[in-house]
């Protein structure tokens, strides 16, 4: 691995892992807490239709996805905040309209196309240093809202009704959540892929959760162990010479599946040993 | 008779088209500690959410003390049902506490004193010891104490609980009761509660609430107040649930 660091482009796709480890993590806290993975994968794949519409009308690239996922991202909060139980179905339906129409917008777009591949699995390894600085900016920002709103983002995310009645501008903050959701997705999606933005926004925060006892440890270690994730699935493609993101997904998902058997082992164990006490404290009587 | 602290006047509430409150009118006395019953779906959250400003009414007027529901709701205490709490969330008790702290339009600092009122508001519900604990790790009684003491740090003067008993077991739910008595001194209470033994003992008025309400100033149980209330009463409450103070045993009739 250390050989490879000679490679620009190597020390570019470990800085790119590293940064959307450490946005994934955070956010993907707030969207484990809150319930909100199949609202995150509908803004990922609904990005694909603001794609399609910057090549179609020739816009910068980030102006087309930004505008059109966040558009799409405050619909679903629109529809998830007012009537919860069509929410599903509503986010369902722009998921696939947004890719459908990214699609038939990139055929009609004469000339170069875009490689759906590249967008679902990224491009890690042609990362360029610009877009290492916008992630960057974008990592700051995000860090520094959900700082600031923390108390509030907790108080939400734990009990909706009491931050009402305490004061705290659920709705307007909800929003803010659902909108720094699609910034972060968009950003994410064009260094590391779709699929690797679920499953960084996802898997980590799932596998920390049990064992912190709060948020900000939660976002820490859900971090944390997105870096380690990244970092052996490169070195993993890198070995072996395998592609770089389904390298990451793959270690990411079996230690998903690991912790949920320890997980299992150890309810057995405790099972077992409180089962054991009974039995000893039983004939004491 | 002192004043009202809470007026609900001629409050309608539909949802979805379904009408789940009709014509309702109530006046809480300050100092009152009231017993709400009723059947599941009879509108009983639904009237704990109005008054806290949660919902709106279709129809009719809130006002509590003098103030319209939304803005008078920072000085009441809500206890939610356990049942709706994620219990997975990473939340120590200390920090489910710290939440009642958190005021409109001033940005929240963990000030030594917030730590303070909030460690002292564990220390009444005896529940210091596990200020650091994860919420999910506590028993359903442990965890009701950390929401109480989340409403106390609120400084209420009305405390409205919904369904805090349920999954306690009955010497949990008479210690409870004791405590909720104790608070009763300084502020009104409104306890959702299908527990008609400890209504009996502790509370002084019992409110039935099936879609209209009936308002009883005293902490009797009367067998028509269940039939009207719990329809097929005779199959879906066990009778022996209906030993009460004040009331002789009784069966209740089968429906036929």
């Amino acid at each position: 691995m250390i050989e490879a660091l000679h490679f620009e482009f190597m020390r570019n796709a470990l800085m790119a892992g590293l940064l959307a480890s450490i946005i994934c993590g955070i956010m993907g806290t707030l969207v484990v807490v809150n319930r909100i993975v199949f609202l995150s994968g509908g803004i990922a794949h609904a990005a694909y239709g603001g794609i399609g519409i910057a090549f179609y009308f020739g816009w910068p690239y980030l102006v087309g996805t930004i505008g059109f996922s966040l558009a799409a991202a405050m619909v679903m909060a629109a529809v998830s905040l007012h009537s919860k139980h069509r929410a599903d179905t509503i986010i369902g339906v722009i998921w696939a309209v947004g890719m459908a129409c990214g699609i038939i917008l990139i055929d009609l777009t004469p000339g170069y196309n875009v490689d759906l591949m590249s967008y679902l699995f990224g491009s890690i390894l042609t990362v360029p240093t610009s877009d290492l600085w916008i992630m960057l900016v974008v990592g700051i920002v995000i860090t520094l809202l959900v700082a600031f709103y923390y108390q509030d983002l907790l108080a939400m995310s734990y009990d909706e009704e009491f931050a009402r009645i305490r004061g705290v501008p659920v709705r307007a903050l909800y929003f803010l959540l659902i909108g720094m959701l699609a910034v972060t997705v968009v950003m994410v999606i064009q260094v590391v892929g779709l699929i690797l933005v679920i499953a960084l926004l996802t898997i980590p925060p799932f596998i920390v959760e049990r064992h912190t006892r709060s948020l900000i440890q939660m976002m820490i270690g859900s971090s944390f162990l997105g870096a380690v994730f990244t970092v052996s699935g490169l070195w993993l493609s890198y070995a072996f010479d395998l592609t770089s993101g389904a390298s990451i997904i793959m270690v990411a998902g079996i230690a998903f599946f690991l912790s949920l058997l320890i997980e299992r082992l150890s309810i057995h164990h405790r099972h077992k040993t409180t089962a054991a006490d009974k039995e000893r404290v039983v004939p004491g009587q | 008779m002192k004043d009202a602290i809470v007026k609900i006047e001629d409050v309608t509430f539909a949802y979805n088209g379904q009408m789940v409150l009709e014509s309702v009118n109530m006046a809480i006395r300050s100092g009152d500690f009231i017993a709400m019953i009723g059947p599941n779906g009879g509108g009983k959250t639904t009237l704990l959410k109005l008054i806290l400003g949660l919902l709106k009414p279709n129809r009719g007027s809130i006002r509590v003390m003098g103030d319209s529901a939304e803005t008078a709701s920072r000085h009441i205490g809500y206890v939610p049902q356990d049942i709706h709490m994620n219990r997975h969330f990473p939340i120590s008790a200390l920090d489910v506490v710290m939440m009642g702290r958190l005021k409109p339009g001033r940005r929240f600092k963990n000030t030594g004193k917030d730590r303070r009122v909030v460690l002292e508001a564990l220390e009444r519900m005896e529940m210091a010891a596990y200020a650091d604990t994860r919420i999910g790790k506590l028993s359903g009684g442990q965890r009701q104490r950390v929401f109480i003491a989340r409403a106390l740090v609120t400084k209420p003067k009305l405390m409205l609980l919904d369904e805090p008993t349920a999954g306690i077991d009955s010497k949990g739910q008479a210690d409870f009761f004791q405590l909720l008595k104790e608070l009763n001194t300084e502020m009104t209470i409104l306890v959702v509660s299908h527990d008609l033994l400890m209504i009996s003992t502790y509370v002084k008025s019992v409110v039935c609430v099936n879609r209209h309400l009936h308002y009883h100033p005293q902490a009797e149980i009367t067998g028509e107040m269940l039939e009207t209330m719990y329809p097929s009463t005779g199959e879906t409450i066990c009778p022996v649930e209906l030993v009460a103070h004040g009331l002789p045993h009784r069966v209740l009739t089968d429906h036929k």
